[in-house]
């Protein structure tokens, strides 16, 4: 690095000390820009691919009621998918390569949504659990250190707080209901209770990142605490429900303050983000036949707007 | 990767409603500003948020480089005198 780098980087460190948002025309650290391409179109690749699992049960939702939560919620997915994939191209890539790279397996999204929705209790699951995570995620993001992406959480946040609880009145109602949608319930809990918890990814003292990331205030918290503090959010409400967290290790720890839990097994957490898990392929196969598919009306949609600006200057001419 | 052409990026801007200004909201890809107005509407006025929508082609839009943002913006710093509070008045004076 050349001494003006060197310059450069601390004053950009002093910029994020003093809690200074960074915006897309910025000097930046060339490794600031790479985490947050990588960390944002995970993200954005994340809401994209969530669509599936959940999206396969619009048709067969059980009421009316559910069925607009539900597609209203899988729309919402769909437009927080576009906020970040946006807020990725301020940063110099553009979307074709941030889609080429979710289709190709170089970029990654939440290992959450390769396993399958096989029951309409997972639908509850899902959104109590699954968008429980991420909210605690986002709502901490929502301080990030990079402007655009900061805004894109904020936005996402306001709308995503019906997504938990649309899940959650899922599961109450199952819960208030027969003996078998009970079982329903509690077995969507159990298996969606372990891979919620590897949302937040690897512990700290093996998650490579997450020192630099706290220092430039990508996150302000690290994965462990976040953790911790959705297995306190989350067993509570899980008792309210008369549901048993599968967790034979869970205690509460009076001199702690929290929740003890039991280890989660990492060994599965690393398959499936290495495209070992029940449905990876499945689901890149899907992003891909849906990109493959709409090719035409891309181009179609080109070759409109290009003929139509054509006669447009011939009139003018 | 197909070296088709993309869809161009629109900036969108959202008056919230009527009496005041459009602001931004983002942005977004679209083919043609009819198409771009109409995804707009979708992705950003799904709660109302909206009751008129501007997008522009955002390589039409020119912005003040970061760079020189201290020669621009510094020099309306210590002009104090463009504020009200800078001209000193008896307390006993009223509606001024």
């Amino acid at each position: 690095m050349t001494q003006k780098e060197i310059n450069l980087e601390e004053q950009f460190q002093a910029r994020i000390d003093r809690d200074e948002s960074i915006e897309a025309k910025d000097w930046m650290p060339e490794k600031y820009r790479k985490t947050h391409i990588r960390q944002i179109s995970q993200h954005a690749h994340s809401e994209i691919v969530g669509m599936l699992p959940e999206g396969n049960w619009i048709t067969r939702a059980p009421s009316l009621r559910r069925k607009v939560a539900l597609l209203a919620k899988v729309q919402d997915e769909a437009g927080h998918g576009l906020y970040l994939y946006s807020a990725a191209e301020t940063l110099g890539i553009t979307r074709d390569e941030l889609t080429e790279q979710l289709h190709s397996g170089k970029a990654k999204y939440s290992s959450i949504f390769n396993y399958p929705a096989l029951t309409w209790a997972d639908m509850g699951a899902i959104g109590w659990l699954v968008d429980g995570a991420a909210i605690m995620n986002q709502v901490m993001l929502t301080r990030t250190s990079y402007g655009p992406y900061a805004r894109a959480m904020v936005r996402i946040c306001k709308e995503e707080s019906f997504h938990q609880r649309q899940g959650y009145e899922i599961m109450l109602t199952l819960c208030k209901g027969t003996a078998l949608q009970k079982e329903l319930a509690q077995d969507a809990l159990n298996r969606f209770w372990w891979p919620s918890l590897m949302m937040f990814g690897p512990k700290d003292d093996e998650s490579p990142n997450t020192e630099q990331s706290v220092k430039w205030k990508i996150k302000r918290k690290t994965n462990d605490e976040l953790r911790q503090q959705f297995v306190d959010q989350t067993v509570p409400q899980a008792e309210f429900l008369g549901l048993t967290v599968p967790d034979p290790a869970l205690k509460w720890n009076e001199e702690r303050g929290h929740y003890d839990f039991g280890d989660i097994d990492w060994d599965e957490f690393w398959q499936v983000v290495k495209g070992h898990g029940p449905c990876n392929k499945e689901r890149i196969d899907a992003r891909v036949k849906a990109w493959e598919e709409g090719e035409w009306v891309r181009d179609a949609a080109v070759t409109h707007a290009e003929k139509k600006d054509s006669r447009t200057e011939q009139k003018v001419a | 990767m197909s070296d088709k052409k993309q869809w161009p990026i629109w900036e969108v801007f959202i008056r919230s409603k009527n009496g005041l200004e459009h602001r931004h909201a983002g942005s977004l890809h679209a083919s043609d500003a009819e198409m771009a107005l109409e995804n707009a509407r979708d992705v950003y006025t799904r709660r109302q948020e909206g009751v008129s929508i501007w997008v522009v082609e955002s390589k039409h839009i020119h912005a003040t480089n970061p760079e020189e943002a201290g020669e621009l913006f510094e020099p309306a710093a210590d002009k104090v005198y463009r504020h009200p509070t800078f001209y000193v008045l008896p307390d006993e004076l009223k509606h001024i």
